[in-house]
């Protein structure tokens, strides 16, 4: 049994592999990511882009996933949370300043926040690592847990990880 | 380990899974062939149910079962109230689906079970049901009038509960008082709005009868207990599992939420796997919310400063039930006097029924409400009595002395009697003096007002009644093949990071490093006993289990490496992961000791060979275990608190506001805390400042905007402001370390702290920067620009 939604093929590169798939023409690309392809790691906070759990790096910019439609993604591509860290499990920068700072308690939101974060340390223009630039840049992400400031102190401490004081 | 592990800043194990987004939260739970759940939800807060139409929904492609309350058998009842007390009249609780009525926009009615989300809520689109509405009182005063219409047909006046606690003689208090300050404060309603909503899961397997149930819940054991007994299967064959949970804040704890009983029906009746993630909407209509109450204080004092009595006649909205009793109505109520002597307290409350979401408790649980009052009520006492606000605070705070400090008449949310246990209150009131730069804010006051600016500084103290009971315990065991320890609890973690704090505990008795400690915990196939994750206990209750069982697992691997070594029990030494004789290179390592201390027939290492019953190291007399002696490195132990014991802190801060956008800002955040010995100040830290980041939501912007016909207008992210980083200031925390003498390790809770006096403060540092536009009285959070805008205009500006 399934449902009468109309399907449409859509093929995009998903961390760094090629994916082709047969979807919903509605699926949202943060279901296509997780239950399709089992990338788990982008989380769904809200499903109408205020909360940034999804964010994910949409040809290296950070993007809701959300709010994006799976066809939408058609031919672009696509980086997810499960692409941070090293093959080994060594972690990013980003990542090892978070738990070095405590930016995390539940985790849920987390994922979402370094993507937001790796988008914009990989971009070559100078970061503001003032208390009010760091708080810019977190703005489009809500956390429950930290209250933020081991967060901006975490964005700190990548920026010294990365070299881009 | 050579240095201590408790009180250090150690990094938390559970990060790296995090981080790498390899947490395992409901959702990401792979469940092969899963059916998927969506609710059909009522848009009445009040109406009777006319007719209901299924049929439709039943042929849409892809639906599978459509359940509305005829076709759920034996769970078409009340679900339990969880905490009874003799003062509720005819207590409501909510059926899984609507029979006849409903109470609150966003009650349950069906639930449609389809091959994905997006079918089931298509179906869910489809079903008709007539609604014949009825009237309704969204205000808690009017619903108390004999006119107002009854929520429940059985429950006249729409009350609740009425309760009354006296400490000492209040009337007496009051009658010989030099002066009385009176004033009413309201705190609206919000909610915990964890980033990961509400989830369930369930699978059953016919062939062996076990129903697992993966529930983003607070209290799994509780779950099982009441999933097996309302299924009617036996608690062995149930078992619930909380994985990952993205935040709970007490929202979590309440069971049962509709889903949590009919997702594991569900699963039962189709035989597939079946899921029900709940959506942000859903969390905001569907999920307990908190905070109403509108307080009516009066302090009696003398015009020393010292307060003689307080009356506080409260109205609390418990909305359309009452699952979880009085609990958030009775912390309030026991919380009202705060860190003051006080002796004489008369303190009543109503709780009323409200066609809203019902109410049980959010972080803070009442303490809040209960903060603002007596904070607000010290404020206008010391305007009223010419005195400093620091002054008379630390004229009326419980001295040092004066521990343990009891309020007799009033019972505290575990049913005995509060009794402060220990604390530093007004060295903690002199610190957050100091640390906030009072000496050198009235200059600085009056020159920001020069340039037009309009700085004030707020301040308020609490208390924290933590560590409730009945128990909990802790399972150690050392593995005999790595030496590590594994180590079980009964609560669940959604994000306080038990796993390392429980880890510190254990590493520093059996001398290992905490990230060889592996905790595990919400799963009842892990460890059955115990209650939930609540109340600010779980480093007080499971972390006192955990380390009254830690002492007896090292006094077993002591005791089995003395003998090992042949050497005496005050000989050896735990440390690096073995057994040392002191004062030499002789040691033993863990594993070896564990697997020494299991009698084994057959080896299967090195270390196993010197356990089998022909080894010479495994002569004995008699049999491998003498009687009353259990194999291997393992203890179960249970700590039971007497009481609660009580946490405290004093919050100051440096407001501006703009009296032309009527905007307020946070120029600087002080945080005196104590919550006893620390076992980990950085996450310590981590809890209060998460809690004040809420606190200041709660205080500036977070509102369910309830509308007269009881919908609720910003069931959004978008609508319900909740802070960005943008909204957060920088703050300090400075702690103090008052051991509790009510547990072992001296302990106590932090969880809820953060949050409780930040309204408090707020409103006192924006009554003091507009000061000069007149005595502008804010007694309502949060406190919104229109607030500030009216009060000006009241005020002729």
């Amino acid at each position: 049994m399934r449902s009468d939604d109309a399907l449409v093929d859509v093929a995009l590169t998903v961390n760094g592999e090629d994916v082709s798939r047969r979807v919903s023409v509605r699926m949202l690309l943060s279901d296509f990511l997780r239950h399709e392809l089992g990338l788990t790691g982008t989380h769904v906070g809200c499903e109408h882009g205020v909360c940034g759990c999804c964010t994910v790096l949409i040809d290296g910019s950070a993007a809701r996933s959300c709010l994006t439609l799976a066809v939408q993604a058609n031919g672009y591509d696509i980086r997810t949370i499960e692409s941070v860290a090293a093959p080994d499990g060594t972690l990013h920068p980003v990542q090892q300043a978070f738990k070095e700072c405590h930016g995390l308690q539940c985790g849920y939101c987390t994922p979402g926040m370094v993507m937001n974060i790796v988008a914009r340390f990989e971009e070559a223009t100078p970061l503001d690592l003032t208390d009010d630039g760091i708080r810019e840049l977190l703005s489009g992400n809500l956390c429950r847990c930290t209250g933020y400031i081991n967060i901006i102190a975490a964005v700190r401490r990548a920026a010294e990880l990365l070299g881009r004081t | 380990m050579s240095t201590r592990a408790f009180g250090a800043r150690i990094e938390r194990n559970v990060d790296p899974k995090l981080l790498r987004g390899e947490g395992a939260f409901v959702d990401d739970i792979p469940l092969t062939d899963a059916l998927h759940v969506a609710f059909l939800r009522s848009p009445h807060a009040r109406a009777r149910i006319v007719k209901a139409d299924v049929a439709a929904a039943k042929r849409h492609p892809g639906v599978v079962a459509i359940y509305t309350c005829d076709d759920i058998g034996a769970l078409d009842l009340p679900m339990p109230l969880l905490i009874p007390h003799g003062c509720m009249t005819n207590p409501q609780t909510q059926r899984p689906l609507a029979r006849d009525d409903v109470y609150y926009v966003g009650q349950t009615i069906a639930m449609v079970v389809a091959v994905d989300r997006y079918t089931a809520e298509d179906a869910a689109a489809l079903i008709e049901i007539d609604y014949a509405p009825l009237p309704t009182e969204m205000d808690i005063e009017a619903a108390l009038q004999d006119d107002a219409p009854r929520l429940h047909a059985g429950v006249p006046n729409n009350l609740a509960a009425h309760f009354v606690q006296t400490c000492g003689a209040p009337d007496d208090a009051f009658a010989r008082a030099d002066h009385v300050t009176t004033m009413t404060v309201q705190v609206d309603r919000s909610t915990a709005a964890p980033m990961e909503c509400r989830a369930v899961a369930a699978r059953f397997d016919a062939v062996s009868g076990e129903l697992t149930v993966w529930d983003g819940t607070q209290a799994p054991i509780s779950v099982r207990g009441g999933l097996a007994s309302i299924l009617q299967l036996d608690e062995d064959k149930v078992r619930v599992i909380a994985p990952d949970v993205g935040g709970g804040f007490g929202q979590k704890v309440l069971l049962f939420y509709p889903d949590e009983l009919l997702v594991p029906m569900a699963a039962m009746k189709l035989g597939r796997p079946v899921k029900y993630i709940e959506d942000r909407r859903e969390n905001f209509i569907g999920s307990s919310q908190e905070r109403t109450q509108i307080h009516t204080i009066a302090l009696a004092a003398m015009n020393s400063g010292e307060v003689i009595g307080l009356r506080d006649v409260f109205l609390h909205d418990t909305g359309a039930f009452i699952p979880y009793g009085i609990a958030v109505a009775q912390v309030a109520s026991t919380s009202i006097a705060g860190p003051y002597r006080i002796p004489n307290i008369y303190v009543e409350f109503k709780a009323v029924y409200t066609p809203t979401v019902q109410v049980t408790p959010y972080r803070g649980c009442g303490r809040p409400q209960a903060c603002f009052a007596i904070e607000r009520a010290m404020d206008q006492l010391a305007e009223d009595l010419g005195l400093d606000r620091f002054e008379i605070r630390r004229r009326n705070l419980i001295a040092e002395h004066e521990f343990p400090y009891e309020r007799p008449g009033l019972l505290f949310a575990d049913g005995l009697k509060v009794t402060l246990d220990s604390g530093q209150y007004i060295k903690a009131l002199a610190m957050a003096a100091a640390k906030s730069g009072v000496a050198d804010f009235a200059a600085e006051q009056i020159r920001a007002r020069a340039e037009g600016r309009y700085l004030g500084l707020g301040l308020a103290c609490y208390v924290e009644g933590t560590g409730l009971g009945p128990y909990e315990g802790g399972r150690v065991k050392i593995h005999p093949i790595t030496g590590k320890v594994y180590v079980n609890t009964g609560l669940s973690t959604q994000g306080q990071g038990h796993d390392t704090v429980f880890a510190q505990i254990v590493a520093d008795q059996l001398g290992v490093r905490p990230e060889d400690v592996i905790v595990t915990e919400g799963d009842t196939k892990a460890f059955e006993w115990g209650v939930a994750t609540f109340a600010s206990r779980a480093a007080v209750v499971s972390g006192n289990a955990i380390h009254k069982t830690a002492i007896i697992v090292r006094d077993k691997t002591l005791q089995a490496a003395a003998n090992m070594l042949d050497v005496d029990v005050a000989e050896v030494d735990l440390r690096d992961g073995a057994a040392w004789v002191k004062g030499s290179n002789r040691f033993v390592s863990l594993a070896a000791i564990a697997t020494a201390s299991n009698p084994l027939r057959y080896a299967f290492n090195e270390a196993a060979q010197a356990a089998t019953q022909f080894a010479p190291a495994s002569k004995h007399d008699g049999p491998s275990l003498a009687e009353g002696q259990a194999p291997g490195l393992e203890a179960t132990d249970y700590f039971s608190p007497s009481q609660s014991t009580w946490a405290y802190g004093v919050h100051a801060a440096i407001v501006e506001v703009d009296p032309g956008l009527c905007t307020v800002k946070i120029r600087k955040y002080v945080c005196i805390h104590d919550c006893g010995n620390m076992i980990n100040p950085m996450m310590v830290e981590g809890q209060v400042l998460g809690g004040i980041a809420q606190g200041i939501g709660g205080a500036l912007y977070e509102h369910l905007d309830y509308q007269p016909d009881g919908n609720l207008a910003n069931a959004s992210l978008q609508d319900f402001l909740m802070p960005y980083a943008t909204e957060i200031p920088n703050i300090t925390i400075l702690h103090l370390e008052t051991p509790s003498p009510l547990n072992p390790l001296g302990v106590k809770g932090v969880g809820e702290a953060g949050c409780i006096a930040v309204g408090a403060v707020i409103a006192s540092g924006v009554e003091d920067a507009l000061r000069p536009f007149g005595a502008l009285k804010f007694r309502h959070v949060p406190l919104s620009p229109s607030m500030i805008s009216h009060a000006l205009e009241q005020a002729g500006h």
